[in-house]
């Protein structure tokens, strides 16, 4: 086949919604894009056990310390299918973590936000994790096949993770004038960097067309960012929360809720660095990998002794 | 005066079940810090498995407190926290006993309550406390308390896991590189000084010994010792040559850092007294 040929059974492929695989002939770019968004996946999965880990060790009761605890790990987990998912596409997990370590590969910038009480650990898993839902759901159909496996499990977990983020929310709305108290000075902190979440508007977003082509993507940033501002407001309600933006409105016409400007210039600010953790939160993976380095080199250089034996054995039993 | 029969079984489950808190609260700092992406996800599971067994035993311990006489349960623990629930006449629940207890109420080894530092500490705590659980556990079985026992069961499930889990990487790193092996066979010679405490038969020891609760650890020293000296051997490590043990923590004479260990697992319940979360 030609390169033209093997194109034209590619596009054919993705217009017929047959899941590409790791062997199959795709397109250099299709390649690039994947490894950028799985990576970027796989590294915010990890990053994002900063935030909440900061609070493992001061849940206020054993019960949340536990469902804590195994939401983080949850949360590694998703990084290790998705680290694996790209590596199918010819990079290495090591490669990944450079691109990590040196700046080049980027994190969802939500993670470079502080978790300054409890409450926090109720707004990641209510926000956060329902926006990631939001963008992750449809992925469980991208055109990439290993990629929407791994989405398909993440999804399960990440839904239970939204919820029992909304349950620490509901318990702290109905509790103590304190309790709603902390509950709503979360959302007023979260709640535009969660919405920030969906990335640029669609005009200022320079991926978006072709990754709809392709297929990766199924929505465009703006209709994901609508339909979660309009499901999060109504739970907000529910919970006698207020949403940080004086011009929410629903509109009968539009069949949407109205919202209020975005501050781009923040999430620009913090995509480049300046956000108020992106320093504390690239520090702690780099030490955890530079630290952790005689451990990798231990681990390594007994599999080889191991091995070594082992094939000794073999040679002398011959 | 020497403990009634049911404070002594209650302080006993809290001996157990401080072991399994602290040690599993600093397990759980690792928790996004691990070196390999795998070992921090099982070294969590690890540090769930250590709260899930705390919590079975804190839920029988407050069961078993709240059963107490009035007078019994104003003698026990000196928080003011505490004084005050139980003065008001309120049944206490796991979180009171895991959160509200100072230090000098707090029966676990000082084994369990040593930091981190790095892999290799780490790993090497695990390996002594998991050879001393395994057997521990495995005896606890046949305990007179039903509730201690079924805790047994399910439990030794899980430690054998974590005994085989520190036991591979304390054979990886003994056997691994010069800098490894250094490494840990500087942690083990630092940890080891606080084996001996698991060994102590205190007070409250000889009375669950003798009440058919409890378990006889002098009687399972020497499988400890053996397994250790096997694991040992594999990693081409040195047994220890210090004899001098510290103690102190199974009678609520603790190290330093189990003060700071509770600053900061206790802090929302302080701050924020008697609301649920």
């Amino acid at each position: 086949m030609t390169v033209h040929s093997f194109q034209e059974h590619f596009d054919a492929k993705i217009d017929s919604e047959v899941m590409i695989e790791p062997r199959d002939w795709m397109p250099d770019d299709y390649r690039k894009t994947l490894i950028r968004q799985i990576s970027q996946h796989a590294h915010s999965e990890i990053v994002g056990m900063l935030p909440e880990g900061n609070w493992i060790t001061r849940a206020p009761s054993l019960r949340r310390k536990a469902v804590l605890l195994a939401k983080v790990q949850d949360e590694g987990g998703h990084g290790l299918y998705l680290y694996s998912a790209a590596e199918t596409l010819g990079i290495t997990r090591d490669e990944m973590y450079d691109q990590l370590h040196t700046g080049k590969a980027k994190y969802s910038s939500i993670f470079n936000y502080p978790t300054l009480t409890w409450a926090d650990m109720g707004a990641i898993g209510w926000l956060v994790d329902g926006a990631a839902i939001m963008n992750q759901v449809p992925l469980c159909r991208t055109s990439y096949g290993p990629y929407a496996r791994a989405m398909v499990r993440v999804c399960k977990e990440e839904s239970f993770h939204q919820r029992q983020g909304f349950e620490i929310m509901m318990v702290l709305a109905n509790g103590t004038e304190v309790q709603k108290k902390m509950a709503q000075d979360a959302l007023n902190r979260w709640w535009w960097p969660s919405i920030m979440m969906f990335g640029p508007s669609d005009a200022d977003s320079p991926h978006t067309a072709q990754s709809m082509r392709w297929r990766i993507k199924r929505f465009t940033n703006d209709e994901l960012r609508q339909k979660f501002i309009d499901v999060t407001v109504e739970q907000a309600k529910l919970i006698g929360l207020t949403v940080p933006d004086p011009d929410l409105k629903w509109n009968e016409e539009r069949g949407h809720y109205d919202f209020g400007p975005i501050n781009w210039d923040e999430f620009w600010n913090v995509v480049k660095g300046n956000g108020p953790c992106n320093k504390e939160r690239l520090e702690a993976r780099k030490k955890a990998w530079e630290d952790g380095a005689w451990v990798r080199d231990a681990a390594m250089a007994h599999a080889q002794k191991r091995k070594a034996r082992q094939e000794n054995k073999a040679v002398k039993a011959a | 005066m020497p403990n009634s029969k049911q404070m002594n079984q209650l302080l006993y489950t809290l001996q157990i079940a401080d072991n399994a808190l602290i040690l599993g609260h600093r397990i759980s700092e690792w928790c996004g810090h691990g070196p390999i992406l795998e070992q921090d996800i099982a070294l969590t599971n690890t540090a769930l498995d250590h709260l899930g067994q705390a919590r079975s035993l804190y839920q029988h311990a407050a069961d078993m407190f709240n059963a107490l006489s009035s007078d019994n349960k104003k003698t026990l623990f000196t928080s003011t926290a505490l004084q005050n629930k139980i003065n008001k006449g309120e049944a206490l629940d796991e979180d009171d006993l895991a959160y509200l207890r100072d230090g000098w109420d707090f029966r676990n080894v000082l084994l369990t309550e040593q930091p981190n530092k790095d892999w290799g500490y780490t790993v090497a705590r695990s390996f002594l406390y998991d050879a001393f659980s395994f057997y521990f556990y495995a005896a606890l079985q046949k305990s007179k308390d039903t509730v201690l026992a079924a805790v047994a069961e399910k439990s030794l499930k899980e430690v054998t896991y974590h005994l085989r889990w520190s036991s591979e990487w304390m054979i990886r790193l003994g056997d691994g590189t010069e800098e490894s092996k250094t490494r840990v066979q500087e942690a083990l010679d630092s940890y080891w000084a606080y084996t001996g405490e698991m060994f102590e038969m205190t007070a409250v020891d000889k009375a669950a010994l003798a009440d058919g609760i409890g378990v006889d650890i002098a009687a399972i020293k020497t499988l400890w010792q053996e397994r250790v000296n096997m694991v040992l051997e594999e990693a081409t490590l040195i047994l220890p040559a210090n004899t001098w043990m510290h103690s102190g923590g199974k009678e609520c004479r603790h190290s330093e850092h189990l003060g700071y260990i509770l600053a900061e697992m206790q802090f929302m319940q302080r701050a924020y007294p008697d609301m649920e979360w």
